[in-house]
C-alpha cells in the first residue's frame, strides 16, 4: 500500500544532476564591491568610456536604493560585500574559433548536453555559452550573419555593434528600475545580445546557456534582444549550477524591444541548483526581465519553466506600447523541498486594442512555497484593450503552500479583462484511480502534473518540450516517467 | 475465480463490512443489492485496493493468490478492474494518453512489449463503437467536463480495452438516462465470456433488466442476508429491501444508540 506519507518521502530525494564541479582556472576580481570593482569589470571587457559612465551612474545609485522586501520570500541578509563581481575561465591562448575554446569548457558544456561543436548541432538551436562571468562561445555566428543577424557575446556587441547597444541599453529597464536591476547594471559582465534586421524571420532558436561554475561568485548577466520592424526571433535560455553548501546570487537582466509588427519569443528553462533536502545551498535567482512591443502589431511572448533555484524572484513583463501589440506570460513554476518562489508578470496596456494573455501553473510539493503575483494595468487611452488571466495552483502533500496576488488596474471602460483562479490537491482519489487501473502512484503523480502544465508545455519549442516533462519528474523525483 | 471467506472491513473506525463469504466463478456474473450504506460500495473498493478501507478480518483469493496483500496498481495488473462510482477527473490528460499508459503498464507487467501506436489506434476505434463514442472522445482531458453519463460510458469503455478478468463494477447504472442505460449495459454484456466473471453492484434492480446476472446476493448493513437467482433482484424491485429486512433479525450491534 502507498500511503500519501511514503510519496512525499520519495519527491523529497533530491537528485540534481547538473550538480559537478568543474576544475577551471579562473581569474577572479577580489570579493566586494566598490567603484573600482566597476571600473576593473569595464577596464577587462575594454569597454568605452561612456558605457563605463552608465555603470558608475548605476552603482552611484544603486547605493541609494535599498533591497525590496514586499516579495513573499524569506532569507537571511545578503552581504553584498562579500560576493565576487567577476570569474572568467583563463583562456589559454585567445579564442579565434570554437575550436580554440579549452577543452575543459568545451567537456563542460559536453556533459550539460550541449555541444558547443558545430557538427554535433543542437536540432538547428544556435547557443551561446556563458560560464560565471562571461561568454566562452557562441555557434552558427556565420550562418546567421549572411541573413545580417547578429547574435553574439554581450561584450562582443559592445566592442562591434556600440550604436546598437547605446542606442536600446536600459530603454526597457532603466538602472533605476530597482535594487537588483540597478546592481546588475554597475557589475554585469557578460550575456548575450541579439539583432534581427527588418522582415528576417530567424531560421533557428537562438540559445543562451548560462552555467556558475566559480565558488562565491554572483552571476550578473544581461540579455539585450532586438527585433526590428517585421522581425521574427525565438530564443531560449536554460541553466545550471554546482551543488553548493552556500547561497550563490545571480541577478541577471533581460530586455527585450519590438518595433513594428515584429516578434519576440522567448523561452527560460530554469534549473538553477534549488539547494538540498533541507533548504541548505540553491541560487537566489532574483532576475528582472522585460519586453517592450514598442511597435504597432508588435508582440512580446514570454515561456518560463521555472524548477530550480532556493529562490525565484521574476516578474518577466510587457510594455505594450504599439498600437494592436500583443503581450503573452506562460509560467510554469515548481518548488519542492524548501524552494520558495515569487514569480508572475506586469501587463501594461498603453497602446490602443492591445491584447494579454496570462497562464499561470504553479506546482508546489515538500514544504516549498509559491506565489504568483501579477499586475495587468490598462491605460487611459489603451482602448478596446483586453487581458486574459489564469492561474492555477496544485499542491502536492499537505505541508507546502500556493499564494496569489493578482492587481488589476483599469483606467479605460472599453477594456475587457478576465480573471480565473483555481487551486487543487493531487487526492488520495484521483491517485487510486489511476492505481486501480495499473499505474504506479509515481507515475501517476507525474501524468497529473503533467497534465496540469500542458497549456503551458505546448508553447515551448518542440525540442524543450519534451525536455521541460522530463525535468518536472526528475524535480519531484518521482521515478519512471509514462507513456 | 474469486474466493472471499469472512471479509470484515472498517472505515473510519466503523466497521462496515461483518463478514462476507462471496465466491465466484470463471463466467458467471453476481449482482450485488442493497439499501444505502449496507456496504456495497465498500466492497467494491476494498476489491480495488482502495486504502482507506480498513480489513479487519477475513481474507479475498483472487486466482488462489492473497489480493488483500497486493498494491492497488498490481491487483489492476492482475486483472481486477472496477469501474468507479464517481470517476475522477485528470484535466490536461487525455483519455488516450491515460488509456495507453495503464495498457503499458499492464502489459508490461505481463512480460509483455508496449502496443503498438497503430495497434492501439484500431484496438481503441473498435471498442469506442460499442458504446457510441466518436473521435474526439479520446483527444479531450481524462473525464474533463464530461457528464455523468459520459463519465460511465467511459468506465465500460476502459474495461472494454482494459480486458480485465474480473470486473466490479460500482453502481454503473447510477446517474444514467435510459439510452445511456442500454449503451452500458450492451457494453457490459458484450464482455460476458466464461474467462471472465463480474460483480455487479447495484441499488436498483434497472440494470439488471439488460445484463442479467447468474446470482443475486443481498447485502444488508454488512452481511450477505440472502442470496438467489435474477428472480431475486426482481422480487427486490417489486417489494422493496423492507420484506428481507423483516425476514433477517438485524444483529444486536447495529441497533442505532
Amino acid at each position: 500500500m502507498v500511503s500519501k506519507s511514503v510519496l512525499q518521502e520519495q519527491m523529497a530525494k533530491q537528485e540534481y544532476k547538473y550538480g559537478f564541479v568543474s576544475d577551471l582556472d579562473e581569474d577572479t576580481a577580489p570579493k566586494g564591491l566598490n567603484e573600482d570593482i566597476v571600473r576593473l569589470i569595464s577596464r577587462k571587457k575594454n569597454e568605452p568610456e561612456w558605457f563605463l559612465e552608465w555603470r558608475l551612474r548605476a552603482y552611484r545609485h544603486w547605493l541609494t536604493m535599498k533591497e525590496p522586501k514586499w516579495s513573499n520570500v524569506t532569507y537571511p541578509p545578503i552581504n553584498y560585500q562579500d560576493i565576487i563581481y567577476y570569474a572568467a575561465p583563463k583562456p589559454k591562448k585567445p579564442v579565434n574559433s570554437l575550436e580554440d575554446v579549452d577543452p575543459e569548457i568545451r567537456n563542460l558544456y559536453a556533459k550539460l548536453g550541449i555541444p558547443l561543436q558545430e557538427q554535433e548541432r543542437l536540432a538547428g538551436v544556435a547557443v551561446d555559452a556563458v560560464l560565471d562571468s562571461v561568454s566562452v562561445a557562441t555557434t552558427f555566428k556565420d550562418r546567421l550573419a549572411e541573413l545580417g543577424i547578429i547574435f553574439c557575446s554581450f561584450s562582443e556587441a559592445v566592442q562591434e555593434h556600440p550604436d546598437l547597444v547605446r542606442k536600446y541599453l536600459g530603454t526597457v529597464v532603466p538602472f533605476n528600475d530597482n535594487f537588483f536591476a540597478g546592481l546588475n547594471s554597475a557589475v554585469f559582465s557578460d550575456g548575450s545580445f541579439a539583432y534581427v534586421p527588418p522582415g528576417v524571420r530567424c531560421p533557428m532558436e537562438l540559445s543562451t546557456y548560462f552555467r556558475i561554475n566559480a565558488q562565491d561568485t554572483g552571476q550578473f548577466e544581461r540579455t539585450l534582444i532586438i527585433a526590428d520592424e517585421g522581425a521574427y526571433v525565438s530564443y531560449l535560455e536554460g541553466c545550471t549550477a554546482p551543488i553548493r553548501d552556500t547561497n550563490q546570487l545571480h541577478a541577471a537582466v533581460v530586455e527585450l524591444i519590438a518595433l513594428d509588427n515584429a516578434e519576440i519569443k522567448y523561452s527560460t528553462i530554469q534549473n538553477w541548483y534549488p539547494g538540498d533536502k533541507n533548504g541548505k545551498g540553491g541560487i537566489y535567482n532574483f532576475v528582472t526581465k522585460r519586453g517592450k512591443a514598442l511597435g504597432a502589431n508588435s508582440k512580446v511572448s514570454w515561456t518560463q519553466v521555472e524548477t530550480g533555484s532556493a529562490i525565484t524572484w521574476k516578474y518577466p513583463s510587457c510594455i505594450l506600447q504599439g498600437d494592436n501589440s500583443v503581450g503573452e506570460f506562460y509560467s510554469v513554476a515548481l518548488v519542492n523541498n524548501y524552494q520558495q518562489a515569487d514569480t508572475g508578470t506586469k501587463m501594461l496596456h498603453i497602446g490602443k486594442n492591445t491584447r494579454s494573455t496570462i497562464i499561470s501553473k504553479g506546482i508546489s510539493a515538500g514544504y516549498g512555497r509559491n506565489t504568483y503575483r501579477g499586475r495587468v494595468q490598462i491605460h487611459k487611452g489603451a482602448t478596446n484593450s483586453r487581458n486574459y488571466s489564469q492561474c492555477d495552483s496544485l499542491l502536492i502533500g499537505s505541508t507546502c503552500a500556493a499564494f496569489t496576488f493578482p492587481d488589476i488596474q483599469v483606467q479605460e471602460p472599453t477594456a475587457q479583462m478576465e480573471h480565473e483562479a483555481s487551486t487543487s490537491k493531487i487526492g488520495e482519489e484521483q491517485l487510486f484511480y489511476c492505481q486501480a487501473r495499473g499505474i504506479t502512484p509515481e507515475d501517476a503523480t507525474n501524468m497529473i502534473v503533467n497534465g496540469f502544465c500542458k497549456q503551458v508545455f505546448l508553447k515551448l519549442p518542440m525540442e524543450f518540450a519534451v525536455e521541460a516533462q522530463k525535468l518536472i519528474g526528475v524535480s519531484l523525483n518521482l521515478e519512471g516517467t509514462v507513456g | 475465480m474469486l474466493e472471499i471467506k469472512d471479509l470484515h472491513v472498517k472505515v473510519a473506525g466503523k466497521e462496515i463490512l461483518k463478514g462476507i463469504d462471496l465466491s465466484i466463478n470463471a463466467g458467471e456474473v453476481h449482482a450485488v443489492m442493497g439499501p444505502n450504506g449496507s456496504g456495497k460500495t465498500t466492497l467494491a473498493q476494498v476489491l480495488a485496493g482502495r486504502v482507506t478501507y480498513e480489513v479487519t478480518g477475513g481474507r479475498a483469493r483472487f486466482e488462489g493468490k492473497d489480493l488483500l496483500a497486493m498494491k492497488p496498481e498490481d491487483r489492476a495488473r492482475e486483472g481486477v478492474f472496477m469501474a468507479f462510482q464517481y470517476p475522477v477527473e485528470i484535466p490536461g490528460v487525455s483519455n488516450a494518453y491515460f488509456l495507453k499508459a495503464a495498457l503499458n503498464a499492464i502489459r508490461k507487467y505481463h512480460g509483455r512489449e508496449e502496443i503498438d501506436a497503430m495497434d492501439f489506434v484500431s484496438l481503441v476505434q473498435d471498442k469506442a463503437k460499442l458504446l457510441g463514442l466518436d473521435e474526439t472522445f479520446m483527444k479531450r482531458g481524462l473525464n474533463e467536463g464530461f457528464s455523468g453519463g459520459e463519465k460511465k460510458k467511459n468506465e465500460v469503455f476502459q474495461m472494454a480495452v482494459l480486458e480485465p478478468k474480473l470486473c466490479v463494477l460500482d453502481e454503473t447504472d447510477s446517474g444514467l438516462d435510459i439510452d445511456a442505460l442500454r449503451v452500458v449495459a450492451n457494453g457490459i454484456n458484450a464482455m460476458r465470456s466464461p474467462t471472465r466473471a463480474m460483480l455487479v453492484v447495484t441499488h436498483y434492480q434497472r440494470l439488471l433488466d439488460y445484463v442479467i446476472p447468474d446470482f443475486v446476493h443481498v447485502l444488508v448493513d454488512g452481511k450477505i442476508v440472502k442470496s438467489g437467482d435474477a428472480d431475486l433482484a426482481r422480487n427486490l424491485e417489486k417489494h422493496g429491501y423492507g420484506w428481507i429486512l423483516e425476514e433477517t433479525p438485524r444483529p444486536p450491534q447495529a441497533a442505532r444508540a
